[in-house]
């Protein structure tokens, strides 16, 4: 009895799921359409670039534009590169400076005190943390003028010390709330087995906790890299001399030629030598990447 | 025992001590001076004078300030929406059975990786009225002419959200992930009691997305009032005041007219905007974010 109303229904379902096939090819191929078109909109910008920073001064001002530059002046990117008014290799290494104490500070920083948030049990540690959330959500404008005031006072302007020394000093909350949460997912049983052993909370966190949390830590470096690389506003008000500069703001300063038009090859050429290390970086440590964007949007 | 607990105390404090000290000189003290710099005139060159509200009273006065106001609210209120629908449909055509998926993902979210001074330029050159890329493709797509966009007092700040909108892989990624967590079981039992795709989405999709479409609308707004590099590179607040962001103008008066008291009020102001607005936002969430610890039972 049961049986056959089974095969009967499964006979009645037969000949609508033909045509549901059918329908479902037709959607795939218009989901596909679209997301070609809007891929090729997407990667016009990047293709335009390329192609700008390959052209020759004269074909740069064309209407309709030439996508394909002809000659191929690959001299742009060495002519760009050894401009004697913009020391390309100079900023480069300011930046990656900046870029690498900032990940070095946070790393090391951001996981002591995300250790202590997550394990430790002391007086006052919930209310801290709860301060540590909270100034994740403070525009960082209302700060910016007493700080710029505060590192003149110092002497600290036109040194990198203002864009490093603030994120050794307790990194980006986000960062101490990225460890935290992820230190708590450890484990404590691991902990206790190492109290037993005579380990203290400082060599629980060298030897159990640090080698566990690799993902975290290349979630954080990851992001401190895009961060700090892509950096506007700190780099623009506490280095104004040339030789500090950071590629972000010199890049700034290069739209504004000595003489004639807009040097559009040499500017796409700088423009795509600065964004370079990002997309490297983004293929290398995309699951990295992911994750950190999931974590901060779903469970954040 | 006690000396024990006395002693992870230490510990514990000593840990979070870098982060302690840092707060308490990089964010609590700088909040207290910007509250007492926004009651003073101060050029860093004379000694600051207290000037009581003052700088309140002159912000209620100036209509850069309502214009900036004006051009920040519009720039939020159009390209968060966008963003948001758009990165939605979007992550809904990624999550459809599409190969190689990783290509595809890749190709939507490099956009959003690249960001600051190097994308402005790019776009700089993209929008430019005579031989940028945008009009090229307006004329061969659309048989349009395109606008002179930066220096057009019309077409300035919609350029700003149109290029705002290449970075929608963000959203995308956040929503592809919340799209992969609805348990499948719940578009199974639609789809038996008959319900269509557009059902299923009303129904399904959009209330069990409705948190990360919360968190997307409250860091995109956000982000959207803290605008800074596009303005600034693009079109320096122009043309005719026509992308003077709130941020923008708070940076010409404390680091070009050094007028730190002023700055600091706008700061202020700037603060108490984002505020709010995401304080109406937490409220009207509870009328339509859905989360399924807090259900109700029936």
């Amino acid at each position: 009895m049961q049986v056959s109303t089974v095969r009967g229904t499964r006979r009645a379902v037969w000949a609508p799921l033909q045509s549901r096939r059918y329908r479902r090819y037709i959607t795939l191929a218009v989901i596909y359409a679209v997301l070609v078109v809007g891929a090729f909109f997407l990667m016009i910008p990047f293709a335009w670039m390329v192609s700008t920073s390959l052209k020759d001064p004269g074909s740069i001002f064309a209407f309709p534009p030439k996508w394909i530059p002809n000659p191929v002046m690959w001299s742009n990117y060495i002519e760009a590169l050894t401009m004697p008014d913009y020391p390309f290799g100079l900023f480069f290494r300011n930046t990656l400076i900046i870029t690498g104490g900032c990940m070095v500070g946070q790393l090391v920083a951001a996981s002591l005190v995300g250790y202590s948030f997550a394990r430790l049990r002391w007086v006052g540690r919930d209310v801290l943390f709860l301060v540590v959330l909270s100034t994740m959500m403070l525009p960082p404008q209302v700060t910016m003028i007493p700080r710029f005031i505060l590192f003149r006072e110092l002497g600290w302007i036109n040194t990198f010390k203002p864009l490093i020394i603030p994120v050794i000093l307790g990194g980006s909350p986000f960062t101490i709330f990225l460890m935290r949460q992820f230190f708590l997912t450890i484990p404590l049983e691991l902990d206790e087995a190492a109290k037993i052993d005579g380990c203290g909370p400082l060599s629980i966190y060298a030897r159990i906790i640090l080698p566990l949390s690799r993902p975290v830590m290349a979630t954080v470096m990851v992001f401190t890299f895009l961060w700090n690389w892509n950096d506007f506003v700190g780099p623009l008000i506490y280095l104004n001399e040339r030789e500090k500069m950071t590629l972000a703001v010199a890049l700034s300063l290069f739209k504004y030629s000595p003489e004639g038009p807009t040097r559009w090859h040499y500017l796409m050429v700088v423009s795509l030598l600065t964004m370079a290390p990002l997309i490297i970086i983004f293929f290398f440590a995309q699951r990295y990447f992911v994750q950190g964007i999931v974590f901060t949007g779903v469970k954040g | 025992m006690s000396l024990t607990r006395a002693r992870e105390n230490i510990t514990g404090w000593l840990m979070a001590s870098p982060w302690l000290i840092g707060f308490l000189i990089f964010t609590l003290g700088p909040m207290i001076a910007s509250v007492v710099l926004s009651l003073h005139e101060w050029d860093l060159i004379l000694p600051p004078k207290w000037v009581g509200l003052y700088q309140f009273r002159k912000m209620l006065n100036d209509p850069l300030v309502y214009q900036s106001l004006k051009v920040t609210t519009i720039y939020a209120a159009t390209s968060v929406p966008l963003y948001i629908v758009l990165g939605l449909a979007v992550a809904l055509l990624l999550n459809q059975d599409i190969k190689p998926v990783g290509f595809w993902r890749t190709v939507y979210f490099l956009p959003s990786v690249v960001s600051g001074v190097a994308v402005a330029l790019l776009w700089m050159w993209i929008f430019n009225g005579q031989f940028g890329v945008l009009n090229w493709l307006l004329r061969v797509l659309l048989d349009i002419k395109g606008p002179n966009w930066l220096v057009d007092e019309r077409w300035a700040l919609p350029a700003l959200v149109i290029m705002s909108l290449w970075g929608v892989g963000g959203a995308v990624l956040i929503n592809l992930a919340g799209l992969q967590g609805i348990p499948t079981g719940l578009y199974e039992a639609a789809e038996i009691d008959g319900a269509n795709a557009g059902q299923r989405f009303w129904a399904i999709t959009i209330p069990m997305m409705s948190p990360v479409l919360f968190f997307n609308l409250v860091n995109g707004m956000i982000a959207a009032l803290q605008v800074f590099t596009g303005p600034y590179v693009m079109t320096n607040g122009g043309p005719n005041n026509a992308t003077l962001f709130l941020m923008l103008y708070l940076y010409w008066n404390a680091f070009s007219y050094f007028r730190m008291g002023y700055g600091s009020a706008l700061a202020w102001l700037l603060f108490f905007y984002i505020l709010i607005l995401t304080l109406l936002m937490l409220r009207s969430s509870s009328a339509w974010v859905y989360y399924e610890g807090s259900l109700r039972r029936r």
